[in-house]
């Protein structure tokens, strides 16, 4: 049994509410936090190991420490709330049913940061979650936790919510800022980096709701005690929202320790396949981390059981390995055809690239018609070989990582499944019938894969 | 247009707190948010002189307003139906039978994607990942979303429309 720390409460009735959150303990971590040095908040946050949990990772203290502090400038908390990464809906369930703790996190890092006014950019199709947020946020304000003078302490904090309106390239920090600036979202030039010059040039934390959300129980129960759950550098908890072809599909927290095969096949988590179906490939973190196949998805190519951390996904490099990347983690049973659902991610990518830089603007669609092209059994060896030229000509060659997210998984695809876009090139009638089914994606990894 | 473009009394009192949010000088960040209550008070899409008024209203330019109200998914170019059925097809919803539910709404409504019926009922708009992956397969329709569609499901929510007992907002 996972440890659970963020969503120990989401099961008690009314948990939206301030009344019931605060009974179950909450703002006491803000209420502890207030009573501390700005630094001392920082330096827990760095203890924790706590790593920005909406994809990239990166540890959340040194973000933090890298704000830029000049004199008479404000500066701004910014949360990331625009989660559109296909499989990834953990910060949706969050922010539905336990707005406080994302504002009383917020309320603590904004303190911690400097910031006086905060906002929160939410995805505009979950259009109805802004109004369970700002009911939050006055229930905060009558209580004294939010708004001018908090507690007395003389430190003003407001929070505001700003909806999106349907673009997955603003999950990209710096296209988000943008957005909330009121222009189209198309990404910065990095440097300068938002820690220096973001939204309204001024100096801005950019973090997603899972990360700031984890702020509470680290001060709660201190950076160091955070620091001691999971393994590794994979400290704390992490959420995870699963989905596919599996029986119990959901949000789950996880202390990083259990093993992918525990995951999918235990009760307490996925449930298994339905129907007695086998699994055939598994994307663990939401559509941009490479797919890797059946016997992969459990095992290291070493051998090793998968566990469900940032290292071991990613043991084995994108030869052999995936990354943790959100948590969105997708699970495809035998019946599904992986050149279809390459392309549905390569549509989806074609539609949300913002048409800045060339090779993501042309080779998203390019990528997508090739495949279209192949799945409905009208594709050439050459197109294989083609998908595979353009994939690598986008990777690396953008101004955001979209074009990366783009490429990876059309990539991995091919790294990995390269016998099924082959068989649609050579049975193109048979393949428009039926699926290729599982071939041998799950059979044991050759001992010699080893050495 | 004959008439003349304005947002009624209260919710110009919306569209001012909205601006309030941000620092003096820094109203251009209230746009997308003004958008879509200019597209929920003007039929469901932005006309060229929609759009000419939030600019006015913000103190911009037009061109900043076209720019930013073309970026974005959510903002109807063109006219579109009284519901607009957005069904998410990306491959999570794939996983879980989309195709199926697309195929049924295409057949049933005789449209094909992005089109409106002929009574004004209706438009499909296939859509990208809306975040409801675990709650495959699912469609969006005004503010909600409706999850672990079946086709029995879907026919009830025509009909719901239909009768119009569908809770948009």
């Amino acid at each position: 049994m996972s440890k659970k720390l963020l969503l120990k409460d989401a099961h008690i009735e009314g948990i939206r509410y301030f009344d019931v959150y605060r009974k179950q303990g909450g703002y006491e971590a803000l209420e502890k936090a207030l009573k501390m040095t700005t630094d001392e908040i920082l330096e827990e946050v760095k203890t924790s190991g706590l790593r920005g949990r909406g994809g990239a990772g990166f540890p959340t203290g040194m973000k933090w420490s890298f704000l830029a502090k000049p004199e008479g400038v404000p500066r701004h908390l910014v949360v990331n709330a625009d989660e559109s990464e296909p499989g990834t809906f953990k910060d949706r369930y969050l922010m539905e049913f336990l707005p406080h703790l994302l504002i009383e996190g917020m309320l603590i890092s904004s303190f911690c940061l400097g910031s006086n006014v905060s906002y929160i950019y939410i995805r505009g199709e979950y259009s109805w979650i802004p109004d369970i947020l700002e009911e939050a946020i006055e229930e905060a304000r009558n209580a004294g936790f939010l708004g001018k003078n908090i507690l007395g302490t003389g430190f003003d904090c407001e929070i505001y919510v700003q909806r999106g309106a349907g673009a997955y390239i603003c999950g990209e920090e710096t296209a988000l800022l943008e957005s909330l600036e009121g222009k189209r979202g198309n990404p910065r030039l990095k440097p300068p980096f938002p820690a220096v010059k973001g939204l309204w040039e001024r100096p801005t934390v950019v973090n997603n709701v899972e990360t700031i959300a984890a702020v509470v129980p680290i001060i709660n129960i201190s950076g160091a005690e955070y620091a001691k759950i999971g393994v590794g550098r994979s400290t704390g908890t992490k959420l995870i929202s699963a989905c596919g072809n599996i029986n119990k599909p959901g949000v789950y927290e996880i202390d990083m320790t259990i093993t992918v095969e525990e995951f999918i096949y235990s009760e307490e988590y996925c449930g298994g396949i339905p129907n007695g179906k086998k699994l055939k490939a598994c994307i663990p973190g939401g559509s941009s981390v490479p797919i890797v196949p059946a016997n992969l998805t459990l095992k290291t190519i070493n051998g090793e059981p998968r566990y469900m951390n940032y290292e071991s996904l990613a043991d084995g490099g994108f030869a052999t390995g995936t990354m943790m990347g959100s948590g969105g983690f997708e699970v495809l049973d035998e019946d599904q055809c992986i050149v279809e659902h390459t392309m549905t991610l390569s549509r989806f990518y074609a539609h949300e690239s913002c048409g800045q830089c060339t090779p993501c603007r042309e080779g998203t669609p390019w990528m997508y018609k090739i495949l279209k092209k192949i799945e409905k059994g009208e594709g050439t060896m050459e197109d294989i070989d083609l998908l595979w030229d353009i994939q690598r000509k986008i990777e690396g060659n953008t101004i955001c990582p979209l074009g990366d997210a783009a490429a990876w998984p059309v990539a991995a695809a091919i790294r990995h499944f390269r016998d099924e876009f082959e068989w649609h090139v050579k049975n193109p009638e048979l393949s428009q019938k039926q699926n290729y089914g599982l071939a041998n994606y799950a059979d044991p990894i050759p001992a010699t894969a080893a050495n | 247009m004959s008439e003349t473009i304005a947002f009624k009394p209260e919710t110009l009192t919306q569209v001012q707190k909205i601006i309030a949010k941000y620092p003096e000088g820094r109203q251009k960040s209230a746009l997308i948010p003004i958008l879509h209550v200019a597209q929920k008070e003007f039929g469901g899409w932005l006309d060229v002189p929609v759009m000419d008024y939030v600019a006015e209203i913000l103190n911009i330019t037009p061109i900043e307003v076209y720019e930013v109200a073309t970026f974005y998914t959510m903002f109807n170019m063109q006219p579109v139906g009284k519901y607009v059925l957005e069904v998410c097809r990306t491959g999570p919803c794939l996983t879980r039978g989309s195709e199926k539910i697309l195929n049924h709404i295409r057949t049933k409504l005789n449209i094909k994607d992005g089109e409106t019926t002929a009574d004004g009922m209706f438009t499909l708009k296939p859509a990208e990942c809306l975040g409801a992956c675990g709650y495959a397969p699912m469609l969006q329709l005004g503010k909600f979303y409706h999850e672990n569609l079946t086709i029995e499901k879907v026919d009830e929510i025509l009909e719901l429309c239909r009768q119009g007992a569908i809770k948009l907002d």
